[in-house]
């Protein structure tokens, strides 16, 4: 198998690497690097689980291979909430928005539901629950009905507007 | 019996589990990494049905990187027995069809593993997989279930005299001879089908054998860890002891889970023959192809009813697609049967249910368990009434539920374990009511007429269910104050799956134990820490683990204040369990920590206990209900057709509900709305198809539609409580209660949108091409 150096930084962090071409970025963050935070839910691009955001923008990280990456700055749920390690520390808001609106269930759609709403509130700072619910129409929970999903990124809107900050 | 609710337990709590999964940091099985560990792929079936001619490994072998490739031969010298028996007891079996570990001479269904292969890396081990040779000889298949109980169908074991599983007749009252004099009779046949479970996270395991202490451990995503021990102690003929099962976060459940799997025992059995640790993690084709569904049903039903619209009788038969094997047992098409008649007052019932064997991946319980399928097949059947008799739906419905003043209401009618069926509470009538109301009946006429005016079809409909929960006979709990830490941890068999379930622990049990919902420690899911244990399916675990919780942390409360007392030299009355301490109320600086209290009865060598004290700060509760409590509530929906395209838009959707007590209000509304989307989904969108030959032809998320956020409306709940005797807290199961009225309800919607064509549906899914098609039929026959 061929193999390449990458270099990729995560969440602001640089990581070099030796990795096989066929390697996709999902594998290549959860296994090779670790952060088992990005899931993996269908590997073939219909269920969200795994999305990341790539220079910004939302990526699904099993349809995209990790050498494709190289040079690119890379955003994974780790990554979100200020100081992640400490427990009674405030996460990020939609986070908070998340846990105060039982967003989630399982979880394991969680990952790509925040990086996807991310993007959102970032292009649309205030977005009507139509456009929240046409903005994770890629992501599939099982769980929730996605309702709270709904409620908790307006929520999460209105906490960072009040904020004045960016997501 | 049920204890007044307390501010802890019927509160909005924010939910234990969150911070770690909000921030990556969640613990699902494929998250582990054990040190020299090879990851597994599995050499898989690719026909309905064949005779396996021969295994070549050779190739795959040669692949750098690949160490075993493991197949029925190589587990067979380890196995006191080779199959799977998991089948839960009844008398109704004609035959004994238990899965094989790995399957090495006849293959039965598309998907059914024939080959483990173990490498450095899931890539190298899938490329080996696909150079593992396996000579097939092709054997006739048969996917239908009723063409597979005709006399020559081809046999879906080569070895079987039929396609005959199991065969029930349930019913009561003579039913003959309400027919025989009943001025209305009115036969319906019914298709139902529901698909997958479809867990975002699918199925996985890692095993590890330690030759030091002899035993091995499997991290399983599994809703029954002990089911699963104890399931493969017997296959490996090893103690129990020997082997612990672990379910670690599991990112979603939903039925399927609570399976043990032939794939849980090769992944085990590798890791005891290489003596390396295996992660084998499904991926989602074959979730389509291995992982148990849910599937077909086909019913031939007829309601007897008088002038009035008055039941006289229902009778019936169901033939229920049963799958290549028995993984679970007859209870999904008892409970359909079962359900049929529950929140009806009906004189006389008969149903005959027939398992089919069928060349497909077995079937057992999606979220739901075939309750669906008997909601669907009662409310469908009145709003058949309704029409021919040219009356009001819900006043048919009316004059036949069982009301609030009939409750404890005796069906005579037997659960599958054999206890008689006493619906314990609840308000029917009144659910009905309300979600008639919340979904804007009084003015619906008006809006119908409206909308009807502009082109537009609208409709409401509406279905009422009745549903068991809370399956006993026991789920044990171990509440233990740790000495050193002082936290209180909690132990159970009770997996938590996305229910919420150590929430539901930390509340109950903080409840007695001062309040401070942070000290309590939820570790359940854990066969190494508890002996005894059913798992997570059902509705269940509020119920029975929940009341065994309450049961041992008061227990442990008690203790605590009994110790305290000694120690402090206080009478017992004047102590109070506050945050982590035991505190003098006279005297609030006088108290001791539940550490404290804990070591105190922990034992020093040759030290006297404080007088009149049991050892440990610790209680196991088994609470025992053998009866179901009996949730119930009503569905109502308002729809707009597209008479041009078939396409169904949701405009309201609204479920009144009674699970009894409420433990956490947030919870309990997260049930039901996940509930109703997965019912949307059963209706309109979700379908497991396979061709002739019994080739799935919808095997992945682009062919097999789950429902996304823009089709599922707003979801109104309104909570009806009442609370059941059964338990000390009250509380009924809520997990399923959401899947069960939604797809009967939405039809109904259909068919009144649609009423000027005359469409009667009398399946689900329905798709867009199939209403187009009624609305055809309606319009040439007008
Ligand atoms: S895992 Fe990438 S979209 Fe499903
Ligand atoms: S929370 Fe379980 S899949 Fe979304």
């Amino acid at each position: 198998m061929e193999s390449r150096k990458i270099t990729v930084t995560v969440n602001g962090q640089a990581h070099t690497r030796d990795v096989e071409t066929r390697m996709t970025l999902a594998d290549f963050l959860r296994h090779d690097l670790g952060m088992t935070g990005t899931h993996v839910g269908c590997e073939h691009g219909v269920c969200g689980a795994c999305t990341i955001l790539l220079d910004g923008r939302t990526a699904r990280s099993c349809l995209t291979l990790a050498v494709q990456t190289d040079g690119h700055a890379i955003d994974t749920i780790e990554g979100m909430a200020p100081n992640p390690k400490d427990k009674t520390a405030p996460m990020h808001p939609l986070q908070e928005a998340f846990r105060d609106n039982h967003a989630l269930q399982c979880g394991f759609c969680t990952p790509g539901m925040l990086t996807t709403i991310i993007e959102l509130l970032r292009d649309n700072p205030e977005p009507s629950a139509d456009e929240v619910r046409i903005a994770i129409s890629g992501n599939l929970c099982r769980c929730t009905g996605y309702q709270t999903i709904v409620a908790a990124t307006l929520d999460a809107a209105k906490r960072l507007k009040a904020e004045g900050r960016k997501p | 019996m049920s204890a007044p609710s307390s501010p802890l337990r019927s509160n909005r709590v924010l939910r234990v589990e969150d911070p770690d999964l909000l921030k990556g940091s969640g613990k699902f099985v494929d998250d582990m990494h054990l040190p020299g560990m090879l990851q597994a792929a599995f050499v898989r079936s690719p026909m309905g049905h064949a005779k396996v001619v021969s295994i070549d490994v050779s190739a795959a072998l040669e692949v750098p990187g690949v160490h075993r490739v493991l197949t029925r031969d190589d587990l067979l010298p380890h196995l006191a027995t080779e199959f799977i028996v998991v089948g839960l007891p009844s008398p109704a079996y004609k035959q004994d069809i238990n899965r094989p570990a790995l399957s090495g001479l006849e293959v039965v269904h598309v998907g059914e593993p024939v080959a483990i292969v173990l490498a450095d890396n899931r890539y190298i081990a899938e490329d080996a997989a696909a150079l593992v040779m396996v000579e097939y000889d092709p054997l006739p298949a048969v996917g239908d279930p009723r063409e597979a109980l005709k006399p020559g169908a081809p046999l879906v074991h080569s070895s079987s005299p039929h396609n005959l599983l199991a065969e029930f007749d349930m019913g009561y009252g003579d039913v003959d001879a309400a027919f025989a004099s009943a001025p209305h009779v009115f036969k319906e046949s019914l298709w139902q089908h529901r698909g997958g479970g479809h867990s975002i996270e699918c199925r996985g395991d890692v095993a590890a054998y330690d030759p030091f202490s002899e035993t091995l451990t499997l991290w399983s995503s599994t809703q029954t860890p002990h089911a699963g021990r104890s399931v493969l102690a017997g296959m490996l003929g090893w103690e129990e002891e020997r082997i612990r099962v672990v379910t670690p976060d599991v990112g979603g459940g939903f039925g399927p889970k609570l399976i043990f799997y032939p794939e849980d025992v090769a992944v085990a059995l590798a890791a005891y023959i290489t003596g390396r640790p295996v992660k084998w993690i499904e991926d989602r084709r074959e979730h389509f192809v291995a992982t148990t569904q849910e599937r077909d049903q086909y019913w031939d039903v007829e309601i007897a009813v008088d002038d009035n619209a008055k039941i006289l009788g229902l009778r019936g038969s169901i033939v229920h697609d049963h799958g290549a094997y028995t993984a679970r047992g007859v209870n999904l098409p008892y409970e359909s049967a079962q359900t049929v008649t529950l929140a009806y007052e009906i004189p006389a019932y008969f149903m005959n249910v027939k398992l089919a064997l069928t060349n497909k991946v077995p079937v057992t319980p999606v979220r739901g368990a075939g309750q669906p399928q008997g909601v669907f097949c009662m409310e469908r059947m009145l709003d058949r009434v309704a029409r021919e008799l040219k009356l009001d739906r819900a006043e048919v419905r009316s004059r036949n539920l069982i009301t609030a003043a009939q409750m404890p209401y005796t069906k005579p009618l037997k659960s599958r374990g054999g206890r008689q069926v006493v619906l314990d509470s609840g308000n029917y009538p009144a659910c009905q009511a309300d979600a008639l109301a919340k979904a804007g009946l009084a003015d619906f006429p008006a809006r119908q007429a409206a909308a009807r005016a502009e082109g537009r079809h609208i409709g409401l409909g509406f279905a009422n269910f009745v549903k068991g929960t809370g399956r006993g006979p026991f789920e044990p709990v171990t509440v233990r104050v740790d000495p050193a830490s002082g936290k209180v941890n909690v132990y159970s068999g009770a997996t938590a799956m996305g229910q919420s379930t150590k929430t539901m622990f930390a509340q109950i049990v903080a409840e007695q134990l001062g309040g401070d919902i942070s000290l309590i420690n939820a570790k359940p899911g854990d066969t190494g820490s508890i002996a005894m244990g059913l798992g997570g399916f059902n509705s269940r675990l509020a119920v029975m683990a929940g009341s065994s919780a309450h049961l041992a942390a008061i227990k442990v409360r008690d203790k605590a204040l009994l110790i305290a007392s000694k120690v402090l030299k206080l009478p017992i009355e004047d102590l109070h369990l506050i945050g982590g301490r035991v505190e003098a109320k006279s005297d609030p600086s006088k108290s001791i920590t539940l550490g404290q209290l804990a070591k105190s009865v922990a034992g020093v060598a040759g030290f006297v206990l404080p007088d009149g004290v049991t050892p440990g700060l610790e209680a196991t509760e088994h609470f025992v209900v053998d009866d179901m409590a009996y949730a119930n509530g009503c569905a109502a929906v308002e729809v707009e057709v597209d008479a041009e395209t078939g396409g169904v838009h949701i405009n309201k959707f609204v479920i009144a509900h009674d699970c009894g007590a409420v433990i956490n209000p947030m919870v309990v509304d997260g049930q039901i709305v996940g509930a109703v989307a997965h019912g949307i989904g059963n209706a309109l969108y979700e379908w497991m198809g396979f061709d002739d030959n019994c080739q799935p032809v919808t095997t992945n998320l682009g062919e097999y539609l789950l429902i996304t956020a823009p089709e599922v409306p707003f979801i109104e709940v309104s909570h009806h409580e009442s609370p059941t005797y059964l338990n000390p807290l009250g509380v009924k199961g809520v997990g399923e209660c959401g899947v069960v009225p939604t797809a009967a309800a939405i039809m109904s919607a259909i068919e009144d949108a649609l009423k000027e064509f005359n469409v009667f549906i009398a399946q689900t899914p329905i798709t867009p091409g199939e209403i187009v098609a009624k609305i055809e039929a309606g319009r040439k026959s007008a």
